[in-house]
């Protein structure tokens, strides 16, 4: 290996942990990951990738959770002319205990490469890297172990939640349970492709979005709350006497909801003019906290530019409840993947169906009520089809 | 027979107990150090979460490494978070020297909270994708060699989250990150008859386009199609449906850089990033050319921006032509939309600065 990867190896150099020490460690004990190596080395030299549109592979009984792929040099690279991935669905909020990852490391090591993603950007362990032969007996040892792959394709994708309650104080909604519950309702569609394209679900806790749920999911889900956030007052002159700079952070709320009276050390707070933006929560967790009544936005269309551009999720639904078994918000599922099967054309995303037929004629048909929060302001052109 | 439709693991039989216990009633977290979270329970219990930079592209034995690590300190649990970093989690204070002295020896970085530039979020590039333009962990790497002080400190106005995508298809939150960049085809596709005839379906390639470039092959005895160059924006669409159309090309390949997005609610709503660089060419191992363009812009947002501003609310604050002032970087007609929201962008009022 050595001096046979001039261009990568200076990718070893440098303070940030590299993934070129990484597929050298693998290459060590894999044929595979010498070869993904050099192939790397040589898309480097070459300013190209060397890697082939996929192909159809798989398990048996699922039409995804695999993605094919081809080395476009077979001959100089033999062991990863066929180099297929693995997507394996991971525990809600990617908790791990060790035994469960050593399982996993140690069929990877017998079927793949060794090279891994931990974790892939839609959330799903993945595995980079086999023959297609290994592919059946590794997913038959993955399900022994426990675990099953996730989506791929026109299908349900690895439905992603937030650390939530596990380790958050400001999760509204119970991000894991319903990460898990709708993971195991939906198993058919994320194993089965079937529709239009894609569909991704992500669930955040609250309005700041750490799985960023808004830009990156077809349905999202948000927490929140509708009464007002609880202050401790102890708490806020506790910050403010230890040269916490109150002014910076209440000069920054956007609907001017608090402001810090100095003389009487009282943080006032109107919670009508409130949008629950997290701010000031962020800043002062120890002093203010959410409120107690607390469900969860739900809002739909965000996705990256490829079609017709990139959307930011919409607002369908201000406020629902979020207890188990989740009965509303599966319901509503079924009926937008409904709406969106029998409207949308090939590679076309739900915000892209939505844009193309309206937003009107979506709730609609879905028997969503029109409400002034799902827009930020009223239409500005008279063209309006009445339906008298 | 292999069982099928199991789903992943149960994440209640994953959890630390001390979260068991505590689920759902957290009181409040502290940051008591770079890397080192502290959250408290309702009922006074403490946990302990060190964060750890990861390269996300990783052998088995790296995981096995950081097992063990978990094993020792930690009854043998760990968490990963969305952006790739390794998150140990502990209910004895004691422990969190012990990890970070641990992770130290691995080369690993402690760090990624509060006010930093945390871990890359980013897409396969040239190690596993059939459509990329440039590669992603290497820029990453390259990146993060350069900004590594930002990892493991907390001293900017606020976050920035940074990604990078080796295609326009953009599998990260590209399109919503302080800083991002993508990898840009700037080349049509190159048409392969023969194979559009064996592997393609034609009216579902002319479909594909955006633009309405691809049409039917003129010469009626080929099966294929044809692209309108002019009108071809290299989205690739094409190519996702027909192998036979690849666009990369190593002259025409290269990325481009993008600012100002956020996904998180707190103060100004979600924001796109915006295209600040247009094009700069592929130039492994160490793509100079963008890393300076991603710590210029993070360094003059660090010295401008007001405390808890976010890269993209300070840039609108001062105004986008200040924003190129400021940084340097020319303003040219590519900047400017051409595409579906488009006139969105353009400005209709006299304000504005010089």
């Amino acid at each position: 290996m050595e001096g046979e990867t001039p261009l990568l190896d200076e990718l070893e150099k440098g303070r940030w942990p590299s993934f070129v020490k990484e597929i050298k460690r693998a290459a060590k004990k894999n044929k595979a990951a010498l070869d993904l190596l050099k192939v790397q080395e040589l898309s480097y030299k070459d300013k190209i990738t060397h890697w082939k549109h996929g192909g159809i592979v798989g398990v048996t009984g699922y039409g995804g959770g695999v993605i094919g792929r081809y080395c476009d040099q077979p001959e100089k690279f033999p062991e990863v002319a066929m180099f297929h991935t693995l997507r394996v669905n991971p525990p809600a909020g990617w908790f791990y205990k060790t035994d469960a990852l050593r399982k996993i490391c140690d069929i990877w090591e017998k079927y793949g490469s060794g090279m891994t993603n931990f974790h892939g950007s839609t959330g799903d362990i993945i595995l980079l890297g086999t023959k297609t032969e290994n592919l059946q007996p590794c997913f038959d040892e993955l399900t022994e172990a426990g675990f099953d792959l996730g989506g791929s394709g026109s299908a349900l994708r690895t439905i992603s939640g937030c650390v939530g309650p596990a380790r958050c104080e400001w999760a509204m909604i119970d991000t894991l349970d319903i990460t898990y519950n709708l993971t195991m309702e939906f198993q058919d569609e994320i194993h089965r492709p079937r529709w239009p394209y894609k569909f991704k679900i992500k669930i955040s806790g609250c309005p700041n979005d750490c799985v960023a749920a808004i830009a990156r999911a077809d349905f999202t889900v948000i927490g929140t709350w509708r009464d007002s956030i609880r202050i401790d007052q102890e708490a806020v002159r506790d910050y403010v006497e230890k040269g916490f700079d109150i002014e910076s952070v209440v000069k920054k709320c956007p609907t001017e909801a608090i402001s810090w009276d100095r003389e009487k050390g009282v943080l006032n707070f109107v919670a009508e003019d409130c949008t629950r933006c997290m701010h000031c929560i962020n800043k002062m967790p120890k002093a203010l906290r959410p409120g107690l009544d607390r469900g969860a936005t739900i809002l739909v269309g965000g996705k990256a530019p490829i079609v017709k551009g990139a959307y930011l999720s919409w607002v369908i639904v201000p406020f629902m409840k979020m207890e188990p078994p989740y009965m509303e918000v599966k319901e509503l599922l079924r009926k937008i993947w409904d709406w969106w099967d029998e409207n949308g054309r090939t590679r076309e995303r739900l915000a892209e169906l939505i844009e193309r037929l309206g937003l009107k004629q979506f709730l609609r048909d879905i028997g969503l009520p029109a409400v002034p929060q799902i827009v930020y302001r009223p239409r500005s052109n008279p063209y309006v089809f009445l339906r008298r | 027979m292999a069982r099928t439709d199991i789903g992943p693991p149960n994440y209640r039989d994953m959890l630390p107990e001390i979260i068991k216990r505590n689920y759902g009633k957290w009181k409040y977290h502290e940051i008591i150090r770079p890397g080192v979270l502290k959250h408290v329970a309702e009922n006074g219990e403490e946990l302990y979460s060190v964060r750890v930079g990861s390269p996300r592209l990783v052998s088995v034995d790296f995981i096995r490494d950081i097992c063990e690590i978990a094993d020792k300190y930690c009854d043998g649990h760990l968490r990963f978070t969305s952006r790739y970093n390794i998150e140990f989690l502990t209910d004895k204070k004691e422990n969190v020297d012990r990890i970070i002295e641990e992770v130290q020896k691995l080369g690993l970085p402690v760090g990624g909270t509060g006010n930093c530039v945390t871990n890359v979020v980013h897409t396969q590039g040239w190690i596993h994708c059939h459509s990329a333009a440039t590669d992603a962990s290497g820029i990453v790497k390259a990146i993060m060699d350069e900004l590594y002080d930002y990892f493991v400190s907390m001293t900017l106005p606020a976050y920035v989250r940074i990604a990078v995508a080796c295609c326009i298809n953009m599998c990260g939150a590209v399109h919503c990150s302080d800083l991002a960049v993508v990898g840009v085809h700037t080349k049509p596709p190159k048409i392969d008859h023969e194979k559009v005839s064996a592997l393609c379906e034609i009216p579902t390639t002319i479909q594909s386009c955006p633009t309405g470039a691809i049409r039917r092959h003129p010469d009626p005895n080929i099966k294929s199609v044809i692209v309108r160059e002019d009108l071809c924006m290299y989205c690739g669409n094409c190519f996702t449906v027909c192998p036979a159309m690849p666009l990369a090309d190593p002259e025409g390949d290269g990325v481009a850089i993008y600012a100002g997005g956020k996904v998180s609610n707190a103060r100004k709503p979600p924001m796109f990033s915006r295209m600040i660089v247009p094009y700069l060419p592929n130039n492994p191992p160490r793509w100079p050319e963008v890393v300076d363009v991603i710590k210029r812009v993070l360094e003059v947002y660090a010295k401008n921006a007001r405390k808890h501003e976010r890269m993209g609310e300070w840039i609108e604050r001062i105004g986008w032509e200040k924003f190129f002032k400021l940084t340097g970087i020319p303003f040219t007609e590519h900047h400017i939309d051409d595409f579906t929201h488009a006139v969105e962008t353009f400005r209709t009022t006299t304000q504005f600065k010089w």
